[in-house]
């Protein structure tokens, strides 16, 4: 089956196979107060002490994360601002402010994306691209996200004094950054054996979720048409993979996407790993677990790049998930359409 | 637009199927904790008052005047300390229904936006929660006036 893998660039209907693929080479990440004090505590490279990082705006703050985690994962590796052809990447922040104004500062090529939380993966399919075409020998990929800011711009000031429903989900202060280079890139690096070798692009699903403290069953059918899609188009099964790794469905959207893998004939149970499960403790009292694009990039570059690098995964399928609301969406009564894009990891 | 359009067979029963997983609110203790810290804030207002009626031997509209002063500022003090939304997370509505939940919803956004600027955010942003409460507050007084009013006459 690898054999026919390597012969197109494309496979089936939204499957990209990279026949020169770029290989991770470093990575950053900086992490909240919070998130510092969950499981994955000790994996991040920067855990602030406080959310605002000694910026006057958790806004600034924001930005100065994403920029932090580019900065971050090129002194890992040596590499200087030039090195970089491209910086890609998102956050969650109307306009994107966070990844243009941190990009100001970085003064690089840049594309800005937003996939919501799926921005992660959405920005890996695209690096992956970028250098197997031979556009770029060295791309920046890179999410942000913030709780404070997020809390703000989606739901209700900080010091308002409320619950929240047990489907809510905690916005992840965190960012994440991968630099991933092609095949031509002879520069210094800390990871050798992790590449980026496939990616499935997703489709907008909307199975008419309304509430925008459910997302993780917003976006859980997005996800399993995703991995339905990707295995289909590659001729895999889920025991192809060591990890399908989710991004930010939570406990309960984890649950309806492993119920709707299991409709598609699909058992992912056992293979399962869902980010916002992971980076916080459940007596962290956060309901449904951690979400945001932050959370998907954070968990990536600090724990399972590792991972794969020591051997432990051989090849996982990593697959973040957005919710494409608004907040005018959601006060307009719409569903809520979700998005998921998968690239395979693998060591070669 | 999406609302609007018919439901497909698919997200039906994929909804009716969240509906019966989805994770339930406890309403029991919710309703308890609300009971609790709802009659603890009222007793706070009653011990104002009569402090206010006892001590300083004000007047009936004195006394609800001097009460709802010295709860609102309380409200106002503890959401400032950053204090009212973890009593709030614990109590629910029994700290949302009270004045001092009142209090609370007009420092919270005026303190959020703060950074937009003091006319441009607290000013403009301070009744974005409150401000339903306010509009629909007066206006069905206005009609309650009014209907007492004709009656009488």
């Amino acid at each position: 089956m690898d054999s026919v893998m390597q012969s197109g660039k494309r496979m089936g209907n939204q499957t990209l196979v990279f026949s020169n693929p770029g290989a991770v080479i470093s990575s950053g990440t900086i992490a909240g107060p919070m998130e510092g004090k969950g499981p994955l505590g000790e994996h991040f490279d920067t855990v602030l002490k406080e959310d605002t990082w000694g910026e006057d705006s958790w806004e600034k703050a924001e930005r100065k994360m994403f920029e932090q985690a580019v900065r971050r994962a090129m002194e890992k590796a040596e590499l200087n601002s030039g090195d970089v052809d491209c910086l890609l990447g998102g956050d969650l922040l109307n306009q994107i402010i966070s990844a243009n104004f941190a990009a100001r500062e970085l003064k690089m090529p840049f594309l800005g994306l937003y996939g919501a939380c799926s921005t992660m993966a959405e920005s890996l399919l695209i690096g992956g691209m970028l250098l197997d075409g031979g556009y770029a020998d060295c791309v920046a990929c890179t999410a942000v996200s913030h709780f404070s800011t997020a809390e703000r711009q989606y739901r209700n000031p900080l010091e308002m004094g409320g619950q929240t429903t047990p489907t809510a989900q905690r916005t992840v202060t965190g960012a994440g950054c991968s630099i991933a280079a092609g095949p031509n890139y002879s520069g210094s690096r800390i990871y050798r054996n992790i590449f980026i070798t496939a990616g499935t692009i997703g489709k907008v699903v909307d199975l008419g979720i309304t509430d925008a403290n459910n997302m993780g069953a917003a976006m859980a059918p997005a996800a399993a048409d995703t991995l339905a899609a990707h295995l289909s188009d590659t001729g895999r099964g889920v025991m192809d993979y060591d990890l399908v790794v989710t991004g930010d469905l939570g406990s309960f959207g984890s649950e309806m996407f492993i119920d709707l893998c299991r409709d598609n004939g699909i058992d992912i149970q056992d293979r399962h790993m869902d980010c916002g499960n992971m980076i916080f403790a459940p007596e962290q009292k956060v309901d449904c677990g951690g979400s945001g694009c932050g959370c998907s990039a954070s968990v990536l570059n600090a724990y399972l790049l590792d991972k794969i690098e020591k051997g432990e995964l051989r090849r996982i399928f990593f697959m973040a998930t957005g919710a494409l609301l608004s907040p005018t969406s959601s006060m307009q009564s719409e569903s809520i359409p979700g998005i998921a894009h998968g690239v395979v990891l693998e060591r070669k | 637009m999406a609302n609007k359009q018919q439901k497909t067979p698919e997200q039906r029963r994929y909804q009716q199927r969240v509906n019966e997983k989805m994770p339930r609110s406890k309403t029991l203790s919710q309703c308890i904790r609300a009971f609790i810290s709802g009659g603890i804030i009222c007793s706070i207002g009653q011990l104002v008052h009569d402090i206010g009626e006892k001590w300083l031997m004000l007047d009936e509209k004195g006394v609800a005047a001097f009460t709802a002063i010295i709860m609102v500022f309380l409200g106002a003090s503890l959401t400032g300390l950053g204090v009212y939304d973890k009593i709030g997370s614990w109590s629910g509505a029994g700290s949302i229904v009270p004045i001092t939940g009142f209090a609370n919803s007009i420092v919270s956004p005026a303190m959020e936006f703060k950074r937009e600027g003091f006319v441009t955010g607290t000013a403009a942003k301070m009744f974005v929660i409150a401000g339903p409460v306010l509009v629909y507050g007066i206006g069905s007084s206005v009609i309650v006036g009014l209907i007492y009013a004709l009656l009488r006459a």
